[in-house]
């Protein structure tokens, strides 16, 4: 209850800090899953619509991607971007933009994966009929990846979801610099490490219930495209 | 729909472009240690420093041995930690220059407020010794960090190969300052912690510091530059400033004045 | 406008891995016909549909159309469950005409002519997955019809449906025939057949059991098949 009233007090002060943390986030996760979207939609719907060598073998292994530890990935852009390493000139490391690109490769996976099974399950449906049309392969892709939009939806905020509550992969590229790469997840993690842990249960409470609103508005719209497409 | 996807996919490319830029503005990254950060030191320390030079100090807190690891790969500008002996081998490997003493603290004791072994006292050797022999559940950090460079040092000695007497009684984490105290408060464990850590953890239970004052606690902080001309990226000039105030008289009051419930943290001790 | 007919089928046969699903099918579609597909569930008339369609190709023999092998664009295929698109009835039909490479420009035009000659214009601003079943269908009709094929395919177009939803079907069926283009229908619907077809092929186990004129087909077929069939005997 004293953790309940912290989080409540804490939200209801409207802390610059905390704002900022929680905007940081936003933005991070937001960002790397639009990034991550760019390459996966088109990826996922390849792998459902498209008969080309490699596909099964492709498709296994972005299902077990999807289950990739945050820090593995961060460990790999931590190497990648690391001034040793091959994209070091640029400087990015400890950067949010460094947090862009680890959560983006989290999600793509995760992304690829539902898309395939969401835009398989309607290439059954409409095969047929867009053969008959005439459609090529690109243009049923584009067609199913249009006609499955609110489903696609929920599953970029699926992609979303991971990519704001994962911290191990934030913490390694971003290093949880105060003010610059802070998000919910280090802050969290930095205040269990300082034992303060009300505070860190509080933010707990922000981010679950930031998630849990996401969930509700997926589910939301989802009902709504149901109602009003069909 | 679409309308929306292109504005937030310019939202995400200027995110990408301004962080980009972001990393052209006037800041240095300084590697250090968790217990510098956890202790609040820096958000004391660093906005003096800011405010006077318009240089933005970026903190990335790690164990020493990490720190000194991404100071290797070129990751930062500045090094400030705790481990006098790895400070030695990183500059005789010609990654870091300008080294300077800066302050120091203490090392201390934290165990069970009823201290089933009976080490409460000023003398760490004959403490350890204890707990070795009665087996007393220890936590170590072993995660490469001065802290954790600190203790094995002091069990050395203290006459004690723990790499031979260790047992389940010896609780190996991997993990920071503050996970180690959380995990010694749940398991009513003694550990070694640095005092400025030590003095902000707020997750106490039943811990207590035990042992304090033996000169063999002595913690001396170090910073150095990393290597220029090892590591073109480095910033010098700015970092030689970070480095020029922290030891200078300026630097060094603000350090003393930093206090946590009327307790002083850190004593600087830069060699005029 | 490019010539199609006749659509000839010389000795075509479907066996997918080995199994012979369609044999020996030789077959001429012209100009004007009204041909209705009968047959057993599984005599394969769907798939001797989407083979003619050139949906899939035989795994023998040749299909042609006017001599040429080429899948001609003025021909088009209504599916029993016709899929509709997550868009306007409207969209739906205009969707196969940009398929087709229709300019932008005329594409609404053409859709909102097609919607209106389904009786269907005060419709076409609605989501068409939402519509009831003879509405969905008349709006492949429609979709179908834009294209103005020179052959239309219908897939049991009307198995779904209720009676009325069939007559209005079977209305703009004959009117799509009475405007030229040639019809080619399967059905298990046999007053259905007796009202539309003007020729009856009737498939039996993958093969061609006869084809008659539908006057002489419901007097006498001329196959001892296609007669149990009529009479609704098991063979």
């Amino acid at each position: 209850m004293d953790t309940l009233s912290a989080a409540l007090d804490l939200v209801a002060s409207g802390d610059a800090k905390l704002v900022s943390i929680v905007l940081l986030s936003l933005t991070v996760s937001l960002s790397a899953v639009i990034v991550a979207a760019l390459f996966a939609l088109p990826l996922g719907a390849l792998l459902a619509v498209g008969r080309f060598p490699g596909r099964s073998i492709l498709t296994v292994i972005i299902n077990g991607f999807m289950g990739l530890p945050a820090v593995v990935v961060g460990l790999m852009v931590y190497l990648l971007l690391s001034r040793a390493g091959p994209l070091g000139p640029f400087g990015l490391l400890f950067t949010p933009t460094a947090m862009v690109f680890a959560q983006a490769i989290l999600v793509a996976p995760l992304l690829a994966a539902l898309t395939r099974q969401t835009v398989d399950d309607a290439w059954r449906e409409y095969q047929e009929q867009l053969a008959s049309l005439g459609a090529g392969a690109a243009q049923a892709t584009a067609t199913l990846l249009w006609d499955t939009r609110f489903s696609l939806f929920t599953v970029l905020l699926a992609g979303f979801g991971r990519a704001i509550a994962e911290v191990g992969a934030v913490m390694i590229v971003g290093g949880n610099i105060d003010g610059v790469t802070r998000v919910m997840t280090t802050t969290i993690a930095l205040e269990t490490s300082k034992g303060d842990l009300p505070l860190a249960l509080a933010l707990g409470l922000i981010l679950v219930t930031l998630v849990l609103s996401l969930n509700a508005l997926a589910f939301a719209t989802r009902a709504w495209a149901q109602r009003k497409f069909g | 729909m679409m309308k929306h996807l292109r504005t937030a996919l310019l939202a995400s490319f200027s995110l990408i472009l301004f962080g980009a830029a972001q990393a052209a503005e006037s800041f240095i990254t300084v590697a250090s240690t968790t217990s510098t950060e956890q202790s609040g030191l820096f958000g004391y320390l660093l906005p003096a420093f800011e405010k006077q030079s318009g240089i933005a100090v970026r903190v990335v807190a790690l164990g020493t041995g990490q720190a000194l690891d991404v100071a290797r790969r070129g990751d930062a500008d500045v090094v400030f930690v705790h481990d006098p002996v790895a400070e030695q081998k990183f500059l005789d490997e010609g990654h870091g220059v300008e080294r300077q003493e800066v302050m120091y603290n203490d090392f201390v004791l934290i165990g069970p407020l009823d201290d089933p072994a009976h080490v409460g006292g000023k003398d760490i050797l004959l403490a350890l010794r204890k707990i070795a022999a009665d087996k007393a559940a220890f936590v170590s950090r072993g995660d490469r960090s001065g802290t954790h460079a600190a203790e094995l040092r002091l069990w050395t000695v203290a006459g004690i190969d723990i790499e031979r007497v260790k047992g389940s009684w010896y609780r190996d984490t991997g993990s920071g300052m503050g996970p180690a105290l959380n995990t010694a408060a749940a398991m009513n464990a003694y550990l070694i912690s640095d005092r400025g850590t030590w003095l902000n953890f707020k997750n106490r239970q039943n811990l207590g510091l035990l042992v304090a004052g033996d000169s063999q606690l002595f913690n001396q902080y170090g910073v150095m530059l990393v290597n220029p001309a090892r590591h073109a990226s480095v910033k010098r000039e700015a970092g030689q400033k970070f480095i020029a105030w922290l030891v200078s008289r300026a630097g060094q009051n603000v350090i003393a004045e930093y206090k946590i419930g009327g307790e002083q943290l850190f004593f600087p001790n830069a060699k005029k | 406008m490019e010539e199609i007919f006749p659509l000839v089928l010389s000795n075509v046969g479907f066996a997918p891995e080995g199994v012979a699903l369609l044999e020996n099918i030789n077959l001429r579609i012209d100009r004007g016909e009204r041909t209705v597909i009968l047959g057993d569930n599984g005599a394969g008339k769907s798939l001797l549909m989407r083979l003619m369609h050139g949906m899939i190709q035989p795994t023998s023999g040749s299909i042609e159309w006017a001599g040429s092998r080429e899948r001609p664009a003025a021909q088009s295929l209504v599916f029993q469950h016709p899929v509709m698109l997550r868009r306007s009835a409207l969209a739906n039909v205009a969707y196969g005409l940009a398929l087709a490479g229709v300019p932008r420009s005329e594409r609404m035009d053409r859709a909102n002519a097609a919607l209106s000659w389904v009786g269907l214009e005060h419709l076409a601003a609605r989501p068409a997955r939402m519509l009831s079943g003879g509405e969905r269908q008349r709006v492949a009709l429609a979709r179908a019809w834009a294209l103005e094929p020179r052959l239309l395919f219908l897939d049991e177009p009307t198995a779904s449906l209720d009676p009325a939803a069939t007559r209005e079907v079977e209305r703009i069926v004959s009117a799509i025939h009475k405007a030229g283009t040639s019809i080619v229908m399967n059905t298990h619907n046999l007053g259905q057949a007796r009202r539309l077809a003007e020729e009856i092929i009737f498939l039996h186990r993958g093969r061609i059991a006869e084809r008659t004129s539908a006057d002489l087909f419901f007097r006498q077929p001329q196959s001892a098949a296609a007669e149990s069939f009529l009479k609704g005997e098991l063979p």
